[in-house]
């Protein structure tokens, strides 16, 4: 098989095993989770032959693995869709792959198969466990099997068809059809258990907010195709265009058309990757189960919002000339910027497992998003790929986490506890050991601990890249949200795992199944690994004794290769120093911390506290700015302008008409027409009878003698007009 | 002599009429079965008409020409281009579907199905006319029963108003449609001394204007009935501000007469605007060009805004196909090519899909006995075929990508920004309120609890009813996936079109 066609073909699977799923297998929930897991690693398989075929290609950058076919007619061409790979996408596809099968077989335990129907469960709710008795006749409760467990699978299915035609597009269109299906997904998934209110919300606001982003993307791609008359990247990004594009002044603004343009996707990417002010969806998506934040709201769909700007990246870039940042560059460093430092604070003050790892989440994609802005094309997708395995590695640790305090709720039967909130574990490290040991190595990669961990040397490569062009206020917030980063990290591992249990269903907690550590096992591999392909060359010690291969790679993407910042101790020690002392502190501040007790940082932060622990009030700011007023203005449309105006006038038309038409009938109809020449007319003629009536005699004669006078005169008449 | 496929679309749902209204009333089965029969036979047909129209040759085609009234320059002609041979499969597929649901009607199903199927036969000759004249006979042939089955079998509470609101606001409007038709006739007599209604002819006369103004509509005549004639069909359309007619006759109209009220009525009223106002006036359209494209905008941002605070769901429909409607006129506006191919293709997304929305509405109702929201819930539950054909309904809707409606207003979108930018900004904000709408719809309608009173007693829905549903959400996928099946028609269409505003 040729690799484009192998491309083609890789996200057929995922799809097919929805409809399997959907139509067949419903029912069967091991035959649903086969057909699943299995297409999911068809497409893994495929994904591979096509990552090592483009590693081992030459040139790749120059010459990818591309194809397309036509679409939709316009007129004397066609809108082309085709498959692109080259090596953004190759090692986009990579990561892709890999932690979306994992997850897949995470979601078998997760979602309890083998355990039996649940006592009260019904569709539309989490499974809320099962009565067993053992061989000795002692009842237990045991978690129970997801009601709606085939579904689940259908859904994943679904989602990772919509991800694999992202990657693989060539062009914005079928990559938004990608990222549309995903939204669609990440909707249903968010709100999987529907008959909780909170989760239909969620993803009721998950989706509008998205789609704020969507609409302003969509008009980008409109924008885009009628400047340039096609939406292939590789017809977009060839000197020509890009410097027609570059050059063409726009009425908004004053921006160049390529900056107006790479400025509405971008707004697409803050609703998908959850950037300030966009964000506030993500932390709310955790309603969803697990392993959906795990791959949708971490490892995938959030990273294709910067993967979509990293496609982008060469228009984003078009009338950068290496020294002052285009206006669209700035907009794009600042939103990145703010939302990495502004969402580590919110992660500070939050209890919920899941909750600190969704403002971790925002505030990582912001460092690439700065760094995009920056122009550090390469440290954005370093950074985007170490992410995207060890976030997945935490949330599906926390996902096992929680699930081990699910065991223990069932197993104590008090179900006041809130098997998420980090305040009532504790000693979770002796319990769930391969869950402690993988959770600790992907937060030291979220924390950037030196060397080892993949997300020091992507992390590192960002400040390296702000330190080499002069951003300062880029670098000095970066490194604080840094330092913060690894704090909350720290406060999360020790709050978790440290210390002893606080409450009976932390002593009761239990280590989940192989389906769930084999994932967690397999991503922690690449969290420590995957950074070692990109350590820079000059870097002391250790740089050049393996090549940095991702450096090389993936700059082939681009038209001109980016060239490697120069070495530079002063941000690698502010790398070493956030990391290490955030770690620190973390472990200091929380070592301590006793069951009953307020989180220590309540007392020296203040109010301040209670502003972070609520977000910001930025979830009350949006409904008293944007969802009121938009209410309002529909009020105002039907009842003022609808029902009120535009009715009213044609109401009043029939009013008008109605008095009208009373006009002409009592005060001309009826007294005019009617009585006077109506009814008087009839009168005279009535009266004229009355008094002809002595003429009808009834007698011949005098009938007669008429006649015959009549006739006399009319022949006279005629004998007169005839002789005349 | 070619088999008369045209005339024989439009005359089959006016002899069945005949036939039915014929029948013994009493015998309620054998007229839903004559009925049926008469609407598959019209659907196989329409469809026979969409799948042999020539790509290749293009322009007007299966054309059939008789004098009429040859005295006043009347002929009885009939023809279809690319963007007409879609609707006549839409009127089909409506026409059909529309039977279908239509079977437990119990109340006078006689005279029901009989004016149903006048009105079907009105729609089928407007979009094949190429007479003007026959247009017009056509047009208040589609719209007169209108009142009849609004005011007879519609919702007790608002139908003698709402039926009479539209009547009124239709005849109103091709009042005005009338003396601007009457107006281009006349003139086309006194420059040529051909007195004329063939619209083969008037286009001619009207693209020429800009050349030699002896013999086409001079500019400033062109200006002067623009308005009139656009907008008196328009109205039908639902444009602002008269669209008020449209959604209270969707809620007062029985489930298949707003089917066929949204799904091909207002489409009539949008093809009439661009086929005599467009296409025979052009520079009037060059003229109006802002006008059209401002109200049009008003419409698809102000219905969207409404559709979402609206309590009844079938006022959430009528008014999200105001805002949908305002699409196709602002793709129309645009006078571009990408803004026209899409509005063509939403004329027929928009119908197939709001066609299935008010049936899916209607078997909700005829259950639950209520379409307030409120009142509404965990509908899901009982009629999972409704639910998952409305949520497909709302894909279609907000323009996912892989339905229909993404194919359509994508290219809209385009030819807006093409156009005027600010416009596409504004008109897009639509998109984001539409999403809300329908998921309010959804939220309320189908999940959360099933309300207590309703338990037991929603009853599954019947065969024939899934037919309906499964055949039309099958169309918008079909043709969400391969827009090739029409994309390339009605740009045929368009271009014709494009040729008469002398742009391509």
């Amino acid at each position: 098989m040729t690799t484009e066609t192998l491309i083609w073909l890789l996200p057929l699977p995922p799809l097919l095993a929805f409809f399997l799923i959907v139509l067949f297998t419903n029912k069967n929930k091991a035959l649903s989770h086969s057909i699943a897991v299995g297409a999911a690693l068809l497409s893994f398989a495929g994904s591979m032959v096509v990552f090592f075929r483009a590693v081992g290609a030459e040139h790749f950058g120059e010459h990818p693995f591309t194809s397309f076919v036509n679409w939709l007619p316009t007129g004397d061409t066609f809108l082309k869709i085709g498959v692109l790979i080259d090596p953004l996408s190759a090692v986009t596809l990579f990561f892709v792959a890999w932690t979306i099968l994992m997850i897949f077989i995470y979601s078998v335990g997760y979602h309890n198969f083998g355990q039996p129907q649940g006592d009260h469960d019904h569709k539309g709710l989490p499974p809320h466990g099962a009565t067993v008795a053992d061989a000795h006749g002692h009842q237990h409760t045991v978690l129970s099997v997801e009601p709606m467990y085939s579904r689940f699978f259908a859904f994943i299915g679904l989602f990772a068809f919509g991800m694999y035609t992202l990657v693989i597009s060539d062009n914005l269109l079928t990559l938004f059809v990608g990222w549309e299906v995903m939204g669609l997904c990440s909707y249903l998934l968010i709100g999987f258990w529907f008959a909780k209110p909170s989760a239909r919300a969620a993803g009721i606001k998950a989706f509008m907010t998205t789609r704020v982003g969507d609409v302003f993307m969509l008009l980008g791609i409109a924008f885009l195709y009628s400047a340039t008359g096609t939406l292939t990247f590789r017809e977009i990004f060839t000197v020509e265009t890009l410097h027609v594009l570059a050059t063409t002044i726009t009425p908004v603004f004053g921006l160049s058309a390529a900056g107006l343009i790479a400025l509405l996707l971008f707004i697409g990417t803050i609703g998908k990757s959850a950037q300030w002010p966009l964000h506030i969806w993500l932390p709310d998506a955790m309603e969803g189960p697990t392993p959906v934040s795990a791959m949708i709201h971490a490892a995938t769909m959030v990273s294709a919002g910067v993967y979509a700007v990293l496609r982008m990246f060469p228009l984003l870039t078009a009338d950068f000339h290496g020294h002052n940042l285009t206006p669209t560059m700035s907009v794009v460093a600042f939103i990145g910027t703010f939302t990495a430092i502004f969402a580590a604070t919110i992660a500070l003050a939050q209890n919920d497992i899941k909750k600190v790892l969704a403002y971790s989440t925002i505030s990582q994609l912001g460092f690439m998003i700065a760094a995009l802005g920056m122009g550090a094309y390469i440290a954005a997708a370093f950074h985007l790929v170490t992410h995207a395995f060890f976030k997945a590695l935490l949330f599906l640790g926390s996902g096992s986490v929680i699930h081990g305090m699910e065991h223990g709720v069932l197993h104590t039967g008090n179900h006041h506890i809130d098997p998420q909130d980090m305040l009532n574990m504790g000693g979770l490290r002796k319990k769930m050991p391969i869950t402690f040991w993988t959770f600790l190595i992907g937060g030291f990669a979220l924390s950037g601990f030196p060397l080892v961990t993949a997300g020091f040397w992507s992390k590192d490569e960002i400040l390296a890249d702000a330190f080499a062009h002069g951003h300062w206020t880029i670098l000095a917030t970066l490194s604080i949200a840094a330092l913060m980063t690894a704090f909350y990290t720290m406060r999360q591992i020790t709050l978790t795992f440290f210390g002893e249990p606080r409450t009976k269903e932390a002593e009761h907690a239990h280590e989940t199944p192989w389906t769930m550590t084999l994932p967690l096992a397999f991503l922690s591999v690449f969290a420590v690994g995957f950074g070692w392909v990109g350590i820079p060359e000059h870097f002391p010690g250790i740089g050049g004794l393996l090549p940095n291969w991702f450096h090389h790679f993936v700059g082939g993407t681009l038209l001109e290769h980016p060239e490697a910042v120069e070495f530079s101790p002063i941000p690698l020690i502010i790398s070493l120093v956030v990391a290490l002392g955030g770690l620190a502190l973390g472990w200091l501040v929380y070592k301590d911390f006793k069951a009953g007790q307020p989180d220590p940082l309540q007392k020296p932060f203040g109010p301040l506290y209670g502003f972070l622990q609520n977000k910001w009030y930025f979830d009350e700011f949006y409904a008293f700015f944007v969802i009121q007023p938009v209410i309002w203005i529909s009020e105002v449309f039907t009842n003022a302008m609808d029902r009120g105006f535009i009715d009213g006038v044609l109401h009043s038309f029939g009013k008008v008409a109605l008095w009208i038409g009373d006009l002409f009938r009592n005060k001309f109809d009826k007294p005019f027409i009617n009585e006077f020449l109506g009814d008087g007319t009839a009168a005279i003629f009535q009266k004229a009878g009355h008094e002809l009536r002595y003429t009808q005699t009834g007698r011949i004669q005098s009938y007669l003698i008429v006649s015959a006078s009549f006739l006399i005169v009319l022949v006279a008449v005629l004998a007169y007009l005839f002789l005349a | 002599m070619q088999f008369p496929i045209l005339s024989v679309i439009v005359f089959t749902p006016l002899v069945a009429a005949l036939i039915i209204f014929l029948m013994n009333g009493e015998r309620k089965n054998e007229i839903r079965v004559t009925a049926l029969a008469a609407a598959v036979f019209a659907l196989a047909l329409s469809a026979w008409v969409y799948f042999s129209y020539d790509q290749s040759l293009a322009g007007y085609q299966l054309i059939e020409k008789y004098d009429w009234l040859p005295v006043l320059g009347i002929s009885y002609h009939v023809g279809v281009d690319g963007m007409s041979t879609p609707l006549v499969l839409l009127t089909g597929l409506v026409m059909f579907t529309g039977v279908l649901i239509s079977w437990g009607i119990d109340d006078r199903p006689r005279e029901f199905f009989a004016f149903l199927f006048l009105l079907a036969g009105g729609v089928f000759g407007v979009f094949v006319a190429l007479d003007l004249f026959m247009l017009f006979f056509f047009y208040e042939i589609a719209v007169f029963p209108m009142y009849l089955l609004i005011a007879i079998w519609g919702w007790k509470q608002t139908r003698e108003y709402a039926a009479m609101k539209l009547t009124l606001y239709l005849f109103l409007g091709s009042v005005f449609a009338l003396v601007g038709a009457l107006a281009m006739y006349w003139q086309v007599g006194l420059n040529t001394g051909i007195y004329t209604f063939d619209m083969l002819a008037m286009e001619q006369v009207g693209a020429m204007a800009g050349m030699v103004t002896i013999f086409g509509y001079s500019i400033p005549f062109q200006v002067f009935w623009f308005l009139p004639v656009f907008l008196g069909f328009a109205i039908l359309g639902g444009i602002f501000p008269f669209h008020n007619w449209s959604p209270d006759g969707h809620v007062a109209a029985p489930t298949a007469v707003s089917m066929f009220h949204a799904g091909v009525l207002m489409k009539l009223g949008a093809f009439a605007a661009l086929r005599v106002g467009i296409m025979l006036l052009p520079e009037g359209a060059h003229y109006w060009q802002w006008v059209i494209l401002g109200l049009a905008t008003v419409n698809v941002v102000y219905g969207a805004f409404i559709a979402m605070i609206q309590k009844d769901l079938k006022y959430i429909i009528g008014f999200s196909s105001v805002s949908h409607m305002g699409l196709v006129v602002l793709g129309f506006a645009t006078l571009t090519r990408e803004g026209m191919v899409g509005a063509g293709l939403q004329m027929f997304s928009h119908g197939v899909m709001t066609a299935l929305f008010f049936s899916a509405v209607g078997m909700v109702y005829d259950r639950a006995h209520t379409r307030q929201l409120a009142e509404l819930g965990g509908m899901s539950k009982p009629l999972p075929w409704v639910a998952v054909a409305f949520i497909i309904g709302g894909l279609v809707s907000m323009g996912m990508p892989g339905f229909s409606g993404f194919v359509a207003e994508f290219p809209i979108f385009m030819g807006v920004w093409k156009t005027q930018w600010v416009v596409a900004i504004i008109a897009s904000i639509s998109i984001v309120i539409t999403a809300a709408y329908i998921l309010i719809a959804v939220r309320r309608a189908f999940f959360g609890e099933l309300p207590a009173q309703f338990e037991g007693h929603i009853h599954p829905i019947s065969v024939l009813d899934k037919v309906a549903l499964v055949t039309l959400c099958a169309v918008m996928i079909a043709l969400g996936v391969f827009p090739g099946l029409m994309a390339p028609l009605v740009e045929l269409g368009v271009q014709n079109v494009l040729r008469l505003l002398g742009g391509a």
